[in-house]
């Protein structure tokens, strides 16, 4: 009897906190985010935006600035790059193939589906092209087909790097093109078995003979056993020439966007921490990327905060562990980031990163689902996250669209953001 | 229980009905053991299996308890004991799975085992009642 009354106060406690879960406003975004207690709940808060139309809307975005959608009718879009003619590339797919391994992985499966748009992915790269600089693309072509659930792109002196779910490819790009045939040259393979998390976010270094490819966990964390999580939650350095790479930094459980910070030139992330620690843990972040730096994960999060459902658990590994630079809030699932170059669009936003936030399952109120401004100052974050472009939520609790790759054009001073639910590119310039 | 089986006597329970009991008793005792040896392993498939095994043995007690339920009202006949464990396995049973939808050893840990052990108890006794009730003896 006393182990069934322990085991009743054992269930009461984690229903309870779910009952009752009205937790205070935190402060969870910046340098020193409040970090709550864990929170186990039976079954983990949880809610998903359904998906509906804008129907004719749009966006919405602060005064002064105008957005408009440039493509639509991608199939899942992910990630651009501005090519030096001002061509825009779009890379589209959706991969992992995770397989199932207990009733939650089908039951989850299901319910983060709701939140979908139901597109297959494009497996493709999409060139958008404007000719006369009037902001209307009128050139909307496929540029590389038969890719596998791309998503990293970049450009080094004439050669287009490809980040598929599996390998790094690189084509030979020559100015103006508007399609590339041919399967493309393997730099390397990537780690790919089974792709529980499947982004392969890539950027190249300022010198441009280095590529950065960040790889996701295999898991939430580490569930799926440790032996699937080698070379997993890691950036690699590329030497792009030979193919060569070395393991840059590590314990960084989803790196989804790189980008080099031009006032500093180092690696910057935003990296997407784990679920089912409560509504508040943990924050997803935007950091510098150490080289050998070791960020925590499985074993702990902003640098010692252990996390008990890992086991074995390793004290050294802890001990190693650093904090992220910059928390961008929890479960906001950032997974674009880009740097303003060349005084950016003036005024309040002429130093800075925006970062897209495509929002996650595990809160009953929503974060993320917008894009965010975070000003800068001498290569370091100097101010609290604004928002930037928001309205993907509707009035009715439905999500019109979710942002996913953001990337400035610093040529025609415009912001891009991909949106995977709609599968639209938006575009928002200064106000004429 | 008389020791051989009287002439004329028929079963308490349907065949069938004592299949669909027959999964709880074996399964939740099963998953016990996957949980005792990740426990002990650290090794995340036992888990996984654990899991399994108490959304099958969560299936087959519903089924069982629906049957019991429509044994009691249609001929009024015993099993109020019978349909009182099942319930109650269900419950801890269902429990018990969401326990197992934890990551890592949060899928099992002490409350995981407390559950499970409680399961394990409560479909042997169901199995007991359910197969050492009395049928009718036919004249």
């Amino acid at each position: 009897m006393t182990m069934l009354r322990h085991t009743m106060l054992a269930l009461a406690a984690p229903l309870a906190l779910t009952a009752c879960g009205k937790a205070p406003d935190l402060d969870q975004t910046g340098a020193r985010p409040q970090l709550p207690e864990q929170k186990e709940t039976l079954l983990p808060p949880m809610k998903i935006a359904r998906p509906a139309g804008w129907n004719g809307a749009a966006p919405s975005v602060p005064q002064g600035f105008t957005i408009t959608p440039i493509a639509t009718g991608l199939k899942v879009p992910r990630q651009m790059l501005v090519l030096p003619n001002g061509d825009v590339l779009v890379s589209e797919g959706l991969g992992g193939s995770a397989p199932k391994l207990r009733p939650k992985d089908v039951i989850a499966g299901y319910i983060k589906s709701l939140g979908k748009s139901g597109t297959k992915g494009g497996d493709r790269v999409t060139l958008l092209r404007d000719r006369d600089g009037d902001g209307k693309y009128e050139l909307q072509t496929e540029f590389i087909g038969g890719l596998n659930a791309p998503y990293g792109l970049a450009l080094i002196n004439g050669d287009l790097y490809v980040a598929n779910q599996d390998a790094l490819l690189r084509f030979s790009y020559r100015d103006g093109a508007t399609r590339i045939d041919g399967p493309g040259e393997v730099v390397t393979k990537l780690p790919a078995n089974p792709n529980h998390h499947w982004t392969k976010s890539l950027t190249a270094s300022a010198d441009g003979t280095r590529l950065y490819v960040g790889i996701g966990s295999n898991s939430n964390i580490g569930e799926r056993g440790m032996a699937l999580e080698e070379e997993r939650a890691v950036v690699w350095e590329i030497d792009g020439e030979s193919g060569a790479h070395r393991t840059y930094a590590s314990g960084i459980r989803n790196p989804t966007a790189l980008a080099i910070n031009p006032a500093t030139q180092a690696l910057w992330a935003v990296v997407n921490e784990r679920d089912e620690l409560g509504a508040d843990l943990v924050p997803d972040y935007m950091t510098s990327v150490k080289p050998g730096a070791f960020y925590g994960w499985p074993y702990s999060y902003y640098g010692n905060h252990v996390d008990p459902r890992v086991h074995p658990q390793k004290p050294e590994m802890v001990r190693k562990a650093i904090a992220p630079d910059y928390a961008l809030g929890s479960h906001v699932a950032a997974l674009g980031l880009t740097f303003l170059t060349g005084g950016g669009f003036g005024g309040n936003y002429a130093d800075g990163a925006f970062v897209g936030e495509h929002g996650s399952w595990n809160r009953r109120q929503l974060a993320g689902y917008k894009v965010v401004w975070i000003p800068f100052t001498n290569g370091r974050p100097s101010g609290k996250p604004r928002d930037f472009v928001t309205g993907f939520i509707g009035p009715d609790g439905k999500a019109r669209g979710r942002p996913v790759g953001v990337t400035y054009d610093p040529v025609r001073r415009a912001l891009l953001v991909a949106d995977d639910l709609s599968n639209t590119v938006w575009r928002i310039t200064p106000a004429r | 229980m008389p020791a051989a089986f009287p002439r004329g006597a028929t079963t308490a329970l349907h065949p069938i009905h004592s299949i669909l009991i027959a999964f709880p008793v074996a399964l939740f005792p099963g998953a016990l053991a996957a949980d005792v040896t990740y426990l002990n392993s650290s090794e995340i498939q036992w888990s996984n299996f654990a899991a399994w095994l108490i959304a099958g043995a969560l299936v087959f007690t519903g089924l069982s308890l629906a049957w019991t339920l429509v044994r009691i009202a249609m001929r009024r006949a015993g099993g109020r004991w019978l349909a009182a464990m099942l319930a109650g396995l269900f419950v801890f049973g269902l429990v018990n799975a969401f326990q197992h939808s934890h990551d890592g050893w949060s899928s099992v840990g002490t409350t995981g085992l407390a559950l499970s052990l409680i399961s394990t108890v409560l479909a042997l006794a169901a199995g007991w009642i359910a197969y050492t009730m009395p049928g009718k003896v036919r004249p």
